[in-house]
């Protein structure tokens, strides 16, 4: 099946600026669902609020554009009836990481099999370029016309240290590398986090001085390096992509059905 | 004939029901005095091959149960006041994406933290507005853990049916009283399945094209036909839009829908209505009281009744006028500083007859209460 097979071509063009990295990441994840060979019934999206989470809208599977920050609880009570069918959770970065922030964590200590996707582009863009809780220290946006005094979160370090079973981080820029982590990560069975680099020229970039679109895609290329690299040891600012954390350990739905097997028995 | 009689709490009552009406889901966060439902179902639901999830909150738990109704599960969770408050969220995307749950409120006294462990009615209005927007909404309540039995398998029906939130405003002493349960045999009371479209794969398939009667056929998600659920004004094909025709025609459908079945979703029960001189209207575990007082009075010889509301939102604004009409006083019996009294003055011809009989402080109210009130009321002093 060809990647355009998988969109709602009537509901194009999408929403997203010119420049913006989102929808090379929905580009990816098409990449990877078609490499597994994914039916389409069997994929549900859930999405919460923000411009990442108009992804939803786009894919010709069973869709759920949910609330901001409550994706992923949404998308437990669907994985846990269905527990055969596949579970995205593309989410922002305030989404994710803000509002949305408890139940993320709580769905990484689950294990629950579905793979969530952290659209992180540091900003609010869909209300006009507020800070984030990925802005970082000493960035310009609209609320923070003073820069801000927040520091960022780690969505890597976060998601390990709250037990997820899959961790890995890419950028727009590094489609291939995308791509293949994304295929990685539906497959892996446990809950899987993705933090995707994605660029908001319209508002982070222009706020911070960051250039345009192309501008913005080649730092993505300049202060990322590959996990592990020597680069990052002479450079500690350097921010490291690849896949974090891999291991089995029991899944949520699966542990389920053995609560059910010891009711059962009485 | 009923099957098993036991001896129970009203929250056991609650639980009895649902599971008899099919509920197969169930998420939620414990808070007093719900937690029993969660407990009795965490016990219960796993045996039958349901599920039962503890979420992080109440926010994820009313999330949990609307993405496990979208595949085609019966749905409940249940909380108290403060839980109550941080689900309206998700209480008004069930309403605007047409998802059918059961949300129940053992209510305690507010505001806030309040009083976590005894009894109020004061999320009447909270029911009925908590979520902002334009909506309709059903909420139900009971007096009798009978009564909390059958009401809670009409909540699941009625949810079925027009694919809708309703809210079961139990209270305090409701869900902790124990007293007999009849459970129906299977079968014994019709239960509701939610309709299913009969359109085939491959087909254009309209998810949010409602029938002429209003309702909504939908496909199960991980079924064949795949469609967007939104908490946006949505189309026909539920894909967000703002088109002032799509916005006007969805807002209607989703009133209409509730209200143009008013009479269908109405419960009460009346007790020596017909000639009453004094109408007490009450609900919940007020109504008991108040039931006690009339069987009081009457048998000394006054004319008093009492209308005993369980469908409290949509008000049921016909009956109350129509049995209000004849009657000198009316006395609405409520733990709330007037949230009902404020819908009943509404609702009839002369409402400077209608007087209030409450208490606020975290007790039952009594039937001496109410006499009290009765008293000043026809000028015989307390």
């Amino acid at each position: 099946m060809a990647t355009k097979d998988y969109v709602r071509e009537r509901f194009f063009p999408h929403i997203w600026c010119p420049g913006c990295g989102h929808g090379i990441v929905l580009n990816g994840l098409l990449r990877a669902i078609e490499k597994i060979g994914l039916n389409k019934n069997d994929i549900v999206m859930v999405s919460g609020i923000g411009c990442s989470s108009r992804i939803a809208g786009y894919v010709d599977f069973h869709t759920l554009h949910a609330l901001h920050g409550r994706a992923l609880a949404f998308a437990l009570g669907v994985k846990m009836s269905r527990p055969e069918l596949t579970i995205l959770v593309p989410m922002g970065d305030g989404d994710a990481l803000a509002i949305g922030g408890n139940h993320f964590i709580h769905a990484c200590r689950r294990n629950i099999d579905m793979t969530a996707i952290v659209m992180n582009n540091r900003i609010y863009g869909m209300t006009g370029g507020q800070y984030s809780p990925l802005s970082g220290f000493g960035t310009l946006a609209t609320t923070a016309p003073y820069s801000t005094i927040d520091s960022d979160f780690d969505v890597v370090q976060i998601a390990a240290g709250a037990g997820a079973s899959f961790v890995a981080r890419t950028t727009s820029y590094h489609v291939q590398q995308m791509a293949s982590i994304l295929e990685e990560a539906i497959r892996h069975k446990g809950f899987s986090v993705v933090e995707v680099m994605s660029p908001c020229p319209t508002y982070f970039g222009r706020k911070n001085k960051e250039g345009g679109a192309v501008d913005m895609m080649e730092r993505l290329k300049n202060v990322t390096v590959p996990v592990g690299s020597k680069a990052k040891q002479e450079n500690p600012s350097l921010i490291e992509r690849g896949v974090f954390v891999k291991k089995e350990i029991p899944e949520y739905c699966a542990e389920y059905q053995k609560v059910i097997e010891r009711a059962m028995k009485g | 004939m009923s099957e098993i009689v036991k001896f129970v709490q009203g929250n056991e009552a609650c639980v009895e029901a649902a599971l008899y009406a099919g509920m197969d889901f169930f998420a939620g966060y414990p808070i007093t005095p719900s937690t029993e439902i969660a407990e009795l179902i965490a016990v219960r639901l796993p045996q039958k091959g349901g599920i039962f999830v503890q979420m992080e909150d109440e926010i994820a738990s009313i999330c949990a149960i609307i993405g496990a109704s979208l595949t085609g599960r019966k749905v409940m969770t249940a909380t108290s006041g403060p839980g109550f408050s941080l689900m309206q969220e998700g209480l008004g995307y069930a309403v605007m994406a047409e998802i059918p749950c059961v949300v129940v409120n053992v209510q305690r006294g507010g505001p806030s933290t309040g009083l976590p462990t005894k009894v109020s009615q004061g999320d009447v209005n909270q029911a009925r507005w908590g979520t902002h927007g334009d909506h309709a909404i059903i909420a139900l309540t009971a007096s009798t853990h009978q009564d909390v039995f059958s009401i809670t398998v009409d909540a699941f029906n009625f949810s079925e049916t027009y694919r809708t939130p309703v809210i079961l405003l139990f209270d305090e002493v409701l869900g902790h009283m124990r007293e007999r349960l009849d459970i129906p045999k299977a079968g014994e009371v019709p239960l509701v399945d939610r309709l299913r479209t009969s359109v085939p794969e491959g087909v254009d398939y309209h998810p949010y094209l409602p029938r002429e009667d209003g309702r909504l056929p939908m496909s199960d998600f991980g079924g064949v036909h795949r469609y967007n659920v939104t908490g946006l004004f949505h189309d026909m094909w539920g894909f967000p839009s703002e088109d002032p025709q799509v916005v006007h025609e969805l807002l209607r459908h989703l009133v209409d829908k509730i209200d143009n079945h008013a009479n269908e979703i109405m419960r009460c029960k009346e007790y020596y209505v017909e000639d009453a001189e004094t109408l007490l209207i009450s609900y919940g575990s007020s109504a008991r009281s108040a039931l006690h007082l009339v069987a009081d009075r009457r048998q000394r010889g006054d004319r008093i009744g009492l209308l005993e509301l369980q469908t409290l939102w949509p008000f049921p604004t016909m009956l109350v006028q129509e049995k209000c009409r004849k009657a000198r006083y009316v006395i609405v019996v409520e733990m709330n500083m007037g949230q009902m009294l404020q819908s009943v003055k509404m609702s009839v011809e002369r409402p400077e007859r209608v007087f209030l009989a409450n208490r606020v402080d975290g007790t039952l109210i009594t039937p001496f209460d109410i006499r009290n009130v009765l008293r000043l009321i026809q000028g015989k002093g307390v």
